[in-house]
């Protein structure tokens, strides 16, 4: 593979990879503070 | 007798000989070391990091030297935690364990700004393809513009654990990481200005809604990693350190092994990591052209990085009518917190009653997450394209 070939790949799968990935990480998180909102009560943690 | 006085005299003045004839390498190592002394003394740049790899390479340039050799101490810290990336990974566990995610889960969309604070890494690995690096040694320079230390140390040792860079290089990039990583406050705040117009700087957005509930904070760091075990496990070690400092923060039931990730265990780490990456400073294999070709690029990840925060937030100012403030996009890098204090400040430059903290701390962690993302996603493009196994 050439050095170009490599490089295009790398920046089209890779800075892809992680703007799909951060987007659905947002998708998740949305979907976890809308099962989860500010006022539901969470367990306490134990202290140690 | 006077023989014998004037061969053990000669023992003593080996070293001397040495630097003598040849020693010019040493010397001009031993000058970069005192340099990082300076910086870390007396100008307060990365002290943690720049002493005690200051102290590494002025132990590893003295004539003669014997740290860095067989049984050498320094030698037996590298093989202990850097050679096994070690070292880098428990850095992670006390980041993640100090690092607040809360302003990111309020605001979940400036997660976006931290995959666009890597277009860096991306643009400099094309860069340094066409200046003529190996596939490898572009990968590691390109990691610089994660714009974090242990991430760039962990890949590039990787390949220098493969034999695909030298171990030497392993060095130069630590140091242009945390060298530029200091100068973010330098780097940022032109580029920043020059991005945007007064206008677009005085945008004032609404108060990130704080509250956010624990199940959710607790959930997120273990989403997260299993997210990243499943799209690129390469990743794993350093998406899953970074989570686990995380997870004990925020479950608040190891309050002890917190204090002891944020304190104890990541200033140890620190100290040997430093140490061992001074030691691979020896004059002879570090004083070469790609080290300085490493440092330029390096700056050139650090400045794109940024280029491409602001050009999404100003993609997002016009998309949203002008309710974003783009000087956020520039937070969207790893420097905690540093890069959300500029946004801050800039902020309030163009407009007194400007608050853009708690969005540029929620862009800044989610800098965190994606430069380490974008690590774990190039190392599985680099396994599925077979260059490393």
């Amino acid at each position: 593979m050439s050095q170009l070939t490599f490089g295009l790949t790398m920046l089209v799968v890779g800075m892809g990879g992680t703007l799909l990935t951060l987007w659905l990480l947002t998708l998740l998180i949305r979907g976890l503070t809308a099962i989860f909102p500010p006022d539901h009560g969470g367990p306490e943690g134990k202290k140690d | 007798m006077l023989d014998a006085i004037l061969e053990a005299l000669k023992g003593l003045g080996a070293g001397a000989q040495f630097l003598y004839t040849h020693g010019g390498p040493n010397i001009v190592m031993l000058l970069i070391a005192g340099v990082m002394f300076y910086l870390a003394v007396a100008k307060d740049v990365e002290p943690l990091l720049l002493l005690p790899i200051g102290f590494g390479c002025l132990l590893s340039n003295l004539p003669l030297s014997e740290l860095m050799g067989h049984d050498g101490v320094l030698r037996t810290l590298y093989d202990m935690g850097i050679g096994n990336e070690l070292f880098p990974l428990l850095i992670f566990v006390g980041i993640g364990s100090m690092t607040d995610f809360t302003p990111l889960l309020a605001e979940p969309k400036l997660l976006l700004f931290g995959a666009a604070g890597q277009l860096g890494i991306f643009l400099t690995l094309l860069l340094a393809l066409a200046l003529g690096f190996s596939k490898e040694a572009a990968v590691s320079v390109a990691a610089i513009g994660a714009c974090d230390g242990p991430t760039v140390i962990y890949v590039s040792n990787m390949f220098a654990d493969l034999g695909k860079i030298d171990t030497a290089m392993v060095g130069a990039l630590a140091v242009a990481a945390y060298s530029y990583m200091a100068l973010v406050p330098i780097i940022q705040p032109p580029i920043m200005r020059l991005l945007t117009t007064k206008k677009e700087r005085e945008t004032k957005m609404p108060p990130v809604r704080g509250k956010v509930s624990k199940t959710a904070l607790i959930a997120f760091p273990i989403i997260v990693t299993a997210i990243t075990g499943i799209i690129a496990p390469k990743g794993l070690p350093l998406m899953g350190m970074i989570m686990l400092g995380n997870f004990m923060k925020v479950s608040g039931a190891v309050t002890r092994l917190c204090k002891a990730s944020e304190n104890e265990i990541a200033n140890i780490s620190t100290l040997f990591l430093g140490l061992a990456i001074g030691g691979t400073m020896a004059g002879g294999e570090f004083l070469k052209m790609q080290t300085l070709m490493v440092f330029g690029l390096g700056l050139v990840a650090i400045v794109t990085d940024t280029v491409g925060g602001v050009l999404l937030g100003k993609l997002w100012y016009y998309l949203s009518g002008g309710k974003v403030n783009p000087l956020v996009g520039a937070a969207g890098i790893s420097a905690y917190p540093m890069a959300a204090r500029l946004v801050q400040t800039e902020g309030q430059k163009a407009n007194k009653h400007n608050f853009l903290l708690m969005h540029a701390m929620g862009a800044n962690t989610g800098g965190q997450i994606g430069s380490v993302m974008a690590a774990a996603i190039m190392l599985a493009v680099l396994k599925g394209l077979g260059v490393i196994p």
